[in-house]
């Protein structure tokens, strides 16, 4: 079962690692990341029940840290939109403020 | 383990395999959401069968309940839900990411094979919460501590940064 959830695992990881690569809408961008965390969520629980509950504790972390990201990355985000007008990230090319 | 238990797990394991595929391959951003919400409550009855009932609550809680509802405002906030346009990339670079995929997928099974048994070792504990709580504010309190530190750093940044004009 723990072999299972690992392999599970890996593929949620793979699915937003190629979900990164292959989009250019930022908010897409996001949620692919959001699913790799979730990915390796899973593979701490599944290790949390193959030692013990530390694994556990480290998901909350990962949960509380998930949440600060994506406030902050979302408010980066609204600024970017606020300043091209778009969130397509090939049209998203300069660095001048 | 008995059936029942297999079946369910393999059911999650299967939903939440099919979920994220689905979320990765939509091109409106709010079905994607959607789809991703679909993932996390998947991953939240992997949970459950894994023996972490409270992580799996905090996933739906936090994750399909706070976070997801985040993206999906911002995405009312700047309409960006109707945008009929294709935002994937060059026909190239997909399969380039499709090889990187599968590299980085065999790379992870192959490490996973190693050293792992497949049987539970840990004793059952009666109460999964108890022994959670215990760890996370006895072992793990300056973490704990710092997590709260970051989260306040988080909120002041989002407000900052969300702001009109941003005068440093």
């Amino acid at each position: 079962m723990i072999a299972e959830a690992l392999i599970v695992s890996a593929i949620l990881f793979v699915i937003g690692v190629v979900g990164v690569l292959t989009r250019r809408n930022a908010i897409i961008l996001f949620m692919c990341a959001e699913l790799m965390l979730n990915a390796v969520n899973l593979s701490f629980v599944a290790f949390a029940k193959l030692h013990n509950v530390t694994g556990q504790v480290f998901v909350v972390m990962v949960m509380t840290i998930a949440a600060a990201e994506a406030a902050v990355g979302l408010a980066i985000l609204i600024s970017v939109f606020r300043h091209f007008g778009t969130v397509d990230l090939s049209s998203i090319r300069t660095l001048r403020g | 383990m008995n059936g029942f238990f297999e079946f369910h797990f393999y059911l999650f394991s299967l939903l939440a395999i099919a979920s994220a595929l689905l979320f990765v391959t939509r091109k409106n951003p709010v079905p994607a959401a959607l789809w991703l919400v679909n993932v996390m409550i998947a991953l939240a009855g992997l949970y459950v069968m894994l023996d972490a009932p409270f992580v799996g609550i905090i996933q739906v809680l936090v994750y399909a309940g706070a976070i997801m509802v985040v993206f999906v405002f911002v995405v009312m906030l700047l309409n960006l839900g109707r945008s009929g346009i294709s935002d994937f990339r060059s026909l190239g670079s997909r399969l380039g990411a499709g090889a990187v995929g599968l590299a980085l997928l065999a790379n992870l099974l192959v490490v996973q094979r190693q050293n792992i048994p497949r049987i539970a070792l840990a004793p059952e504990t009666d109460n999964v919460v108890d022994a959670v709580a215990a760890s996370l504010f006895t072992d793990y309190i300056v973490a704990f501590e710092l997590t709260s530190l970051v989260l306040l750093v988080a909120v002041i940044g989002a407000v900052l940064l969300a702001k009109k004009r941003v005068r440093l």
